[in-house]
């Protein structure tokens, strides 16, 4: 197989907070095909947009990265100067935010914030960015571009804002785009519009697309393979096949107990979901282990290691090993 | 048949009326502002005479129809200079207002975005700025650049410059934070472009009404100098150039030489004042 475009090893994270330093990742690993659109999913907190912020150099200064690497087109991003940083930025890796409206400046028109992503990202080769701006506009779906592009974000609505901002990854031509819960904040039929144009577009371009969501539906239809990530640990990496149908990892198994299904009556039992306990970020084990249901003893002492349940379907659980103590 | 999402029209600016019955006290400084830039640029059709033309014959006349202000010792016709000194005068705190503004903007956004030693060396300079009042600040500049209208602009701009650069950093430190800085520096921009084109414009209106404040305390300021014989000097006609001539002439009871002058420094300060005080409200009211 062809080496991935992105490959994450052992990527620990620390942020310093008043009570010392608290490690956020704990050894991350996971990599990404080319063309590949992968999904990170977990819930609130579980270190999903740090790792997006991780990869694009974007992290805030509390945060220190304590070891491991992020291997782009074979280049380690963690070594890159700033200004290296910046040349990947954009035209190699993009990122569509949260809150679309919250990520276009307020006072520039829409159509010009996307000629400013054209001129920085193709130079003056003849054509007007701006007119380039609209072109994209429209192949984006937002009809009467020229209007639209004259408009001031708040006179968009959040749909059409994150419309533009996907404009501004097209002018971008990034091989990678990292889609940090682009939805949120829209309501549900613009929520479906977008995803589709954000399937459309990463079928056009050829990128990579890791979209990360706690969304399980949007996941089944447009990723091809699942990461499960818990407090800043990968719990269990499959094809979006074999996660729904095979379940391996106890905390995936209660991931995809909680959706709720027509085809089947309430599935799980009283006690199976155990609430969310504060998150034992200090322990040297499996951090899921006091919400387990199965937990042994060796999970609050050790990480487990991964163990390989068929081709590209691992997880980390001591319940899968030789002799669980 | 294309659906797309809903598309809000701009709400219109409230005209004038409505800004009217609003906001009466911006109205009134607005208003009062454009009388006074009236009367500076159409000075020459006011009055047939000019600014330091002479008449040794008619000394001290009071108010008259010939004189609507009378005439100072010199016979010069007190009106013309008023009107005149109007434009020395609101040039000048043009001038101070502009400048303190976008020096001090680009100083605070850049202390503000780079932090560090920079922010701090910057910081420090504005609290030993801020440790004397801007007016004896002036003073002392002006002391020592010497007297004339440059460095009189130059005294004021340096001694409000620290209200400038701590209002720019301060919304630099908050706007700096957004997402759309964020989603900016995410597509490959520079730090330097972020800067002036992201972050800067998107922090500068508590420095537009700080702006109005300034142009008025200016006002005050240059005349004040000039009062103390600092900076603009006789014969040029400016207010407080006019008002200190006329203290001499206080008690002999020729009121008409300093009165007039002054009353145009106090409308020409009210007038920036009220309008400051009034974009403040309305800036805090419709965007907070």
């Amino acid at each position: 197989m062809a080496d991935p475009l992105l490959r994450v090893e052992d990527l620990s994270l620390s942020f310093s907070t008043e009570n010392g330093r608290r490690r956020i990742l704990d050894r991350l690993s996971f990599e990404l095909r080319s063309q590949e659109v992968v999904g990170l999913v977990g819930e609130s907190g579980s270190g999903k947009t740090i790792t997006a912020l991780a990869i694009m150099g974007l992290l805030p200064p509390s945060a220190g990265i304590d070891e491991g690497r992020i291997l782009f087109e074979g280049t380690d991003l963690l070594e890159l100067s700033e200004s290296q940083m910046r040349q990947m930025r954009g035209s190699r890796i993009a990122m569509i935010f949260q809150n679309p409206r919250s990520a276009l400046n307020p006072l520039m028109r829409a159509g010009d914030q996307v000629a400013r992503a054209v001129s920085l990202h193709h130079g003056l080769d003849g054509d007007d960015p701006y007119e380039v701006a609209i072109d994209l506009l429209r192949h984006v779906g937002i009809s009467d571009a020229a209007n639209r592009g004259r408009a001031y974000p708040h006179q968009l609505s959040g749909g059409m804002a994150q419309r533009v901002l996907i404009a501004i990854m097209l002018a971008c031509q990034p091989r990678l785009l990292i889609a940090d819960e682009p939805t949120t904040g829209l309501d549900v039929t613009i929520q479906a519009q977008i995803f589709e144009l954000i399937d459309e577009v990463q079928a056009d371009t050829g990128a990579t697309l890791l979209l990360i969501t706690h969304d399980l539906g949007v996941v089944s239809e447009i990723c091809e393979r699942v990461a499960v990530m818990y407090a800043g640990q990968i719990m269990e990496v499959a094809t979006v096949g074999e996660l729904f149908r095979n379940p391996k990892h106890p905390y995936t198994e209660m991931l995809m107990g909680s959706v709720l299904r027509v085809d089947r009556p309430r599935p799980l039992e009283e006690g199976t979901i155990v609430a969310p306990a504060s998150i034992q970020y200090e322990t040297a084990g499996c951090r899921y282990a006091s919400r387990c249901p199965y937990v042994f003893e060796v999970c609050w002492e050790s990480r487990p290691g991964a163990t390989v349940f068929s081709d590209g379907h691992y997880g980390y659980c001591h319940r899968y090993d030789e002799d669980p103590a | 048949m294309e659906v797309s999402a809903p598309h809000r029209e701009v709400r219109p600016l409230p005209g004038i009326r409505r800004l009217a019955s609003r906001r009466p006290l911006l109205t009134l400084g607005i208003s009062l502002i454009v009388a006074l830039l009236l009367v500076a640029i159409f000075a020459p059709l006011l009055t047939p005479y000019g600014p330091t033309e002479t008449n040794p014959a008619a000394t001290y006349q009071p108010p008259s129809r010939a004189a609507l202000f009378g005439t100072d010792k010199f016979g010069r016709d007190v009106f013309t200079r008023v009107v005149y000194a109007a434009r020395l005068d609101l040039a000048i705190a043009a001038s101070v207002a502009i400048s303190a503004f976008v020096i001090g903007s680009v100083i605070g956004a850049f202390a503000g975005y780079y932090g560090g030693r920079v922010d701090d060396l910057v910081m420090r300079g504005v609290d030993v700025l801020f440790a004397f009042p801007a007016f004896i600040l002036a003073m002392a500049i002006t002391g020592v650049l010497g007297d004339s209208v440059r460095n009189v602009i130059i005294a004021i701009a340096v001694a409000y410059l620290p209200y400038f650069i701590r209002l720019t950093r301060s919304e630099v430190l908050s706007v700096r934070t957004s997402q759309f800085a964020e989603a900016a520096v995410s597509v490959g921009n520079p730090g330097w472009r972020v800067l002036l084109v992201h972050l800067l414009p998107n922090s500068v209106s508590p420095s537009l009404v700080q702006m109005a404040l300034v142009f008025g305390w200016a006002i005050l300021d240059a005349a004040g100098l000039a009062f103390l014989g600092l900076g603009i000097t006789p014969p040029t006609a400016e207010w407080g150039v006019m008002v200190s001539e006329g203290a001499q002439r206080i008690i002999s009871g020729e009121w008409w030489v300093w009165l007039f002058p002054g009353l145009a420094i106090v409308l020409a300060a009210f007038a920036f004042s009220i309008a400051g005080d009034g974009l403040r409200d309305l800036i805090s009211t419709e965007n907070r």
